[in-house]
């Protein structure tokens, strides 16, 4: 029976083992050092928080594994011997030790080691009280260290960053943010929507400094960090430090060749030429295959070499991983399948402000591309659709403050309805719940003003609608 | 600060609640027999309670304990002669101890009240409004490192005192003939009557509910539904269930909680029932074919257009409580696909036993025999549906462990009704949780927060309507989900996604 190894029990990981597991019968094995069991990382910040309890995390119960026979392995690998088709695993408590805990044998290997912090080699960023939020053992040590601080500072305005705000101001801590840019996540989204946030962040008595970029962490006597220095020259008193400054694929563990600790004259890899090939991440092609036969990597640790149009080469959210599961699992299976992600989608919540995007909404409007943008005049809610100049055909949309329904906008966006017909029937999109207020109107009166137009809505929501 | 203020002042105003139980003096007099004791056992209790007429007691419980005894030695006797009618039940024991009473809460009912209740209503509202300052949003921080929201010890406590407080009102209510003397005050206004121990407990209840009703709404103002919803349960509580029998019990019209129905109102069918309903002339035929039509027609409509929601989490008075007094405990429930198992077996079996007994006590009705097919006893069918269900389930497990198995204790395993709604929702309805194409994070904030138990996110990460004939449709987990995954929808039955997609929406691989 053919054994397929999965390291990595992430999203990306644990789906393509279940989905490899609903299509054939083949021995599983999926590696993790850092849970026993798969959990979601996007709520390690509800943890934090006292929403819920760690195990809330986990999406299936313990059993599931045993039943749906995915042999579950807690280790670290060490290195991977990809001529032999093994793995080895590192001993516990390792430290780069020439030792190795063990060995798997595997016939076809996924990849999905996740992603890892950035650390842009800052002075400092060593000490203790400096750390990302990515893993479980984070979490760990943000419990440990927070309960004794008053004041974190939080490097690098990202989604994360703002998680991390939120986290820390939910147990009274005092939190400055620094951001590079002049507005918050003003590389991603538009200004009017980065504004709207910004405002927002401090609404919540964040204290967020823009064009501020850290230069240096200073420590106490103990190693632990008391400070920081900005390029600006300001020094910030701190006893924690969050670096969310982005996350890169998780591949140290590929990087190193290791051949002599596993008794092997030749190393186990070699970058480039006889190895695995990295960029980035781990490359691979539009089947998610690496340059290694039987070799696989999917997720956050992924670099793809011929991206889709309109797609980047590194795509570390929580949706690409999903789908790359789905797709290699079929591979697996022995249907060899191209990974297609469709119409882009992504979500987030900023403190009390939940977002959605769909299709493509670049920070910087394209030059075929025209933008409509409504914001309800609390300043907490808007709407933006592009779409193209040439056919009007909508080609993205960014939601802020209101529910919008993903089949209709996948619908909406890969037919390429036109601008007018989408703000026509813009209830049909809207997935807020029963009695919230609508403003598909207001929204759809703007763009009349806007363009001379007198467009009429077509179509209503509401609990009575549905009804009858 | 005036948060802590708020919450002194409470433990404060309960803690005299508690105190007051021990307060008084007591003195039986042969007056306060001749009110309390049927003619025919006048002469018995004279007799068997003669130690302690005219003595003063100035401990109640020594008193409430004596005058117990004594009454139990009373009924042993009526048991042996089996003169049923001569025997004596807790509500006459109550009312003995109350018309004992004497001292300063007996002259000061109206402060005591108001120290009480006011205060404990003043210190939870200074306690809860402040909350309103902070931004509109969810707001869960720190429930988990709560002692009372986490089955730590001060969740054990108020399990405790729930607990105990049921087992008391049920089956010992002498014993808290004091609290019902401070809401004398209240029953004198509404019905011109001194209160009884049920009186007392709907006060309490619907006093639960308006204030924790207020702390849910400013928890969840961020939401219109949850707003208009909880605004729903409180009107119906206040007005319907509580005041209104009141009003027509003043009437002299036959009193009735009119948006109680069969078989949560178990004994709806029960002999005395019809028959006063039946004597009360057209008046009392309405309140027979609205309550017979309520569950007929009125339930199998609504939940058709809307969910059994329309009552479980807006009409009804358990729901109500658990929605607002129980919003703090609703993390607690069981997600496991065992208690899932354990639930229906429950649920299912609870509505067989109200079905069964309640033709058991119609046959009995009809017929004038007390044997259904001829060996099945209907009256301990009645009396057992009665301690077993009605007190113990309902109240003392459904109430007592909200801060253990979370607020739905009752409405999940228990309740009769709700299996029937449930039945109905399941299969001829709709209404189901919608899940947003491919948008879940799985991070399980709907499952941890419903108080149904429902492991809703195994239904949202993988883009399968939530169908459940459990669903109370309370709108939480659309609520606290941070994606925009969840959310209550009515549209037509046959569009309710029932088997996942393969894959979820935004892959467009070949298959």
């Amino acid at each position: 029976m053919q054994h397929v190894v999965i390291i990595g029990n992430g999203i990306s990981g644990i789906t393509a083992a279940r989905h490899i597991r609903k299509q054939s019968d083949c021995k599983i094995t999926v590696i993790s050092g850092e849970t026993d069991h798969f959990f979601s990382r996007t709520a390690l910040m509800y943890v934090y928080m006292g929403h819920m309890k760690f195990e809330h995390t986990k999406p299936y119960e313990d059993w599931f594994w045993e039943k749906n026979r995915i042999e579950l392995k807690r280790a670290w690998v060490k290195t991977v011997d990809f001529e032999e088709k093994k793995l080895y695993f590192r001993l516990p408590n390792d430290n780069k030790e020439a030792k190795i805990g063990g060995s798997i044998s595997y016939d076809k290997l996924i990849l999905a080691l996740g992603s890892t912090p950035n650390k842009f080699g800052w002075k400092g960023q060593n000490l203790k009280g400096v750390q990302g939020l990515y893993s479980y053992q984070d979490l760990e040590s943000l419990q440990e260290i927070t309960p004794s601080i008053k004041k974190a500072v939080i490097v690098g305005g990202g989604l994360i960053g703002v998680e991390l705000a939120e986290m820390l101001h939910s147990r009274g801590i005092e939190v400055t943010f620094l951001v590079r840019e002049n507005s918050f996540w003003n590389t991603v989204i538009p200004p009017e929507e980065s504004a709207l946030i910004s405002r927002h962040i401090k609404e919540n008595h964040i204290n967020i400094k823009f064009s501020s970029e850290l230069d240096e962490i200073i420590g106490d006597e103990n190693g632990q960090v008391k400070a920081i220095k900005t390029k600006n020259g300001d020094k910030i008193e701190c006893q924690f430090v969050g670096l969310t400054v982005g996350v890169s694929p998780n591949i140290s563990l590929l990087k190193v060749p290791q051949g002599n600790m596993i008794g092997r004259e030749k190393p186990a890899f070699l970058l480039g030429v006889g190895g695995i090939k990295l960029n980035l991440g781990i490359l691979v092609n539009e089947y998610l295959e690496t340059n290694i036969p039987d070799v696989y990597a999917i997720g956050d640790c992924v670099e793809h070499e011929n991206p889709q149009k309109s797609r980047k080469k590194l795509e570390q959210i929580w949706y690409t991983g999903r789908i790359m599961g789905e797709t290699i699992a079929q591979t697996i299976a022995g249907k060899r399948t191209k990974y297609q992600p469709g119409i882009f989608f992504n979500s987030a919540k900023f403190f009390d402000i939940e977002y959605q995007t769909y299709g493509q909404v670049p920070a910087e409007l394209p030059e075929d591309t025209k933008t409509f943008y409504w914001e309800h005049s609390t300043g907490r809610i808007s709407v933006r659709i592009n779409y193209t100049t040439e056919s009007q055909a909508v080609t993205g949309m960014n939601t802020f403050g209101i529910r919008m329904r993903h089949k209709v906008w996948d619908e909406w966006i890969l037919s390429g309805k036109s601008i007018e017909y989408v703000l026509e029937n813009l209830s049909k999109a809207n997935f807020d719940p029963e009695f919230f207020k609508q403003h598909e109107a207001e929204i759809l009166k703007k763009y009349n003003t806007e363009t001379g137009s007198s467009l009429t809505l077509k179509s209503k929501k509401g609990i009575f609608s549905k009804i009858f | 600060m005036l948060q802590k203020l708020g919450l002194i002042i409470f433990i404060a105003a309960f803690g005299l609640f508690i105190g007051t139980l021990g307060m008084n003096n007591y003195t039986l007099t042969d007056e306060i027999l001749k009110e309390n004791f049927k003619e025919e056992a006048l002469f018995d209790a004279k007799i068997e309670l003669a130690s302690m007429v005219d003595q003063s007691y100035s401990n109640s419980y020594t008193f409430t304990n004596e005058l117990s005894e004594g009454i139990k030695q009373l009924n042993k006797v009526y048991n042996a002669q089996q003169a049923w009618d001569k025997k004596i039940y807790e509500d006459t024991i109550l009312s003995i101890v109350k018309a004992s009473s004497n001292g300063y809460l007996t002259d000061n009912k109206g402060i005591m009240f108001l120290l009480t209740f006011g205060l404990a209503i003043f210190g939870a509202l200074l306690f809860i409004l402040p909350e309103a300052k902070i931004p509109a949003g969810i707001k869960n921080n720190g429930i988990y490192y709560n002692p009372a929201m986490t089955r730590k010890w001060l969740g054990i406590c108020i399990g405790t005192f729930l607990i105990s407080f049921y087992i008391i009102l049920y089956f010992k209510p002498q014993y808290i003939a004091n609290w019902t003397m401070l809401v004398d005050p209240v029953s004198k206004l509404i019905n011109g009557g001194e209160a009884s121990r049920w009186f007392m407990y709907g006060f309490l209840y619907t006093i639960s509910i308006l204030v924790m009703g207020i702390r849910y709404i400013i928890k969840y103002r961020h939401s219109k539904y949850q707003i208009i919803r909880t605004l729903s349960i409180m009107f119906f509580q206040t007005c319907i269930a509580f005041i209104l029998p009141e009003i027509m019990s003043n009437l002299n019209m036959p009193s009735a909680d009119l948006k109680n129905m069969w078989p949560l109102d178990y004994s709806f069918f029960f002999n005395y029932r019809l028959d006063k309903l039946l004597a009360s002339g057209a008046f009392g035929i309405f309140l027979l074919v609205w309550g017979i039509a309520l569950f007929v027609v009125g339930v199998p409509v609504m939940v058709y257009f809307f969910g059994k929601r329309w009552y479980c989490s807006w009409v009804c008075g358990c729901g109500g409580l658990a929605e607002t007094l129980g919003d703090p405990f609703r993390q607690l429930s069981d997600k496991s696909l065992k208690a899932w198992k354990l639930e229906r077996y429950l649920i299912h079996t609870v509505l067989a036993f109200a079905i069964i007994m309640t033709i058991g006590v119609l046959y009995t009705y009809f017929t004038g025999s007390y044997n259904l097919l001829g060996f099945i006893p209907t009256e301990s069918l009645k009396s057992s549906y009665g301690f077993l269900i009605g007190s113990i389930f309902s109240g003392v497990v459904g109430t007592g462990f909200y801060p253990l198995m979370g607020n739905r204790v009752w409405c999940r395993f228990g309740c009769p009704l709700a299996a029937y709604l449930g039945i109905l929702q399941r299969f001829k309805s709709k209404f189901r949780i919608t899940t947003n194409g491919g948008q879940c994070i799985s991070c399980g904030n709907c499952s941890t927060h419903c108080e149904m138990g429902i492991d809703v996110r195994a239904y949202a990460q993988k883009g399968q309507d939530i169908v459940r004939s459990s669903c109370v449709g309370c709108g939480v987990c659309s609520a606290v989900c941070p994606r925009g995954v969840l959310n209550l929808e009515n549209a037509e039955t046959g569009s309710r996604i029932m088997i996942a997609p393969d894959v979820l929406l935004g892959n467009l691989m070949e298959k």
